[in-house]
């Protein structure tokens, strides 16, 4: 079974990623990563992460998260994170990411949020 | 190998040391067999999280920085069981590096960058963290975490 499984929904133009498992150094963060650049070679340039079933993440995810941030925001997308595990939010504030991203709990919010 | 096998490798032992070999899916099982070898120590389940975090970020570094993905370079792990607590020593065979010259990644400049945050994890989920260069060669980082 793959360390990281990624599945994809849309919802109106924004498309919502369901991850499930671990992101961490090598095979996770790789399958993260090919999927945000598939997805921004298609045009899909509004992404929500969904990381509710994310049970781990380390430093390598993180900065997989970071990236996928970054390259979204380099084509003039936006990228936002939803349903944040407490060890993942503690993460995100310990590195000071709280700052960065956009976090929600509520999708329905964080799809409003887009537009 | 499975977790009941990592297990009585490291039940009731005082003292383990073991290698891996400088690739990346080797983390995973030499952090498995620290987090049983913790847990036999008595660690609780938050603590284990810790001591999960700060040896997986701490192998991650020796495997890709220290020995920069050369198989034919181990890393060498050492787990102590001390009366109140536990050590993990790592050792790498590559250049060293001073640690006093790593960006702190929580400054604004460096928030966005994608890596760089494997120290400050290990200082949050250990007690105590050292590195010293090994006179014949490497580097050794010697983590505390006590009960």
């Amino acid at each position: 079974m793959a360390e990281l499984n990624l599945t994809e929904r849309q919802a109106g133009d924004i498309t919502i990623l369901d991850m499930d498992g671990k992101v961490t150094i090598g095979e996770g963060s790789v399958a993260l990563r090919n999927t945000i650049r598939r997805l921004l070679g298609e045009g899909k340039k509004k992404i929500l992460l969904n990381l509710g079933s994310v049970g781990y993440i380390d430093s390598s995810g993180i900065g997989e998260l970071v990236s996928s941030f970054t390259a979204v925001n380099k084509e003039g997308g936006t990228l936002k994170l939803l349903n944040l595990t407490q060890k993942i939010q503690d993460l995100l504030a310990i590195t000071k990411l709280l700052t960065v991203f956009d976090v929600f709990e509520n999708e329905g919010e964080a799809l409003s949020s887009f537009n | 190998m499975k977790t009941d096998e990592l297990y009585r490798q490291t039940v009731g032992k005082k003292e383990i040391t073991f290698s891996i070999s400088s690739k990346i899916e080797a983390i995973d099982e030499a952090v498995q067999k620290a987090t049983a070898f913790a847990s036999d120590a008595g660690f609780g389940d938050d603590a284990l999280f810790g001591i999960d975090m700060a040896v997986r970020e701490a192998l991650a570094n020796a495997v890709k920085h220290g020995n920069k993905l050369d198989e034919t370079k181990n890393v060498e792990i050492t787990l102590i069981n001390l009366d109140r607590g536990m050590e993990i020593t790592i050792r790498d065979f590559g250049k060293g590096f001073d640690v006093s010259e790593v960006p702190d990644p929580t400054n604004p400049e460096n928030l966005l960058k994608a890596s760089g945050r494997g120290i400050l994890f290990m200082h949050n989920f250990v007690d105590k963290v050292e590195w010293q260069q090994h006179a014949e060669g490497g580097m050794i980082v010697k983590m505390t975490k006590n009960c």
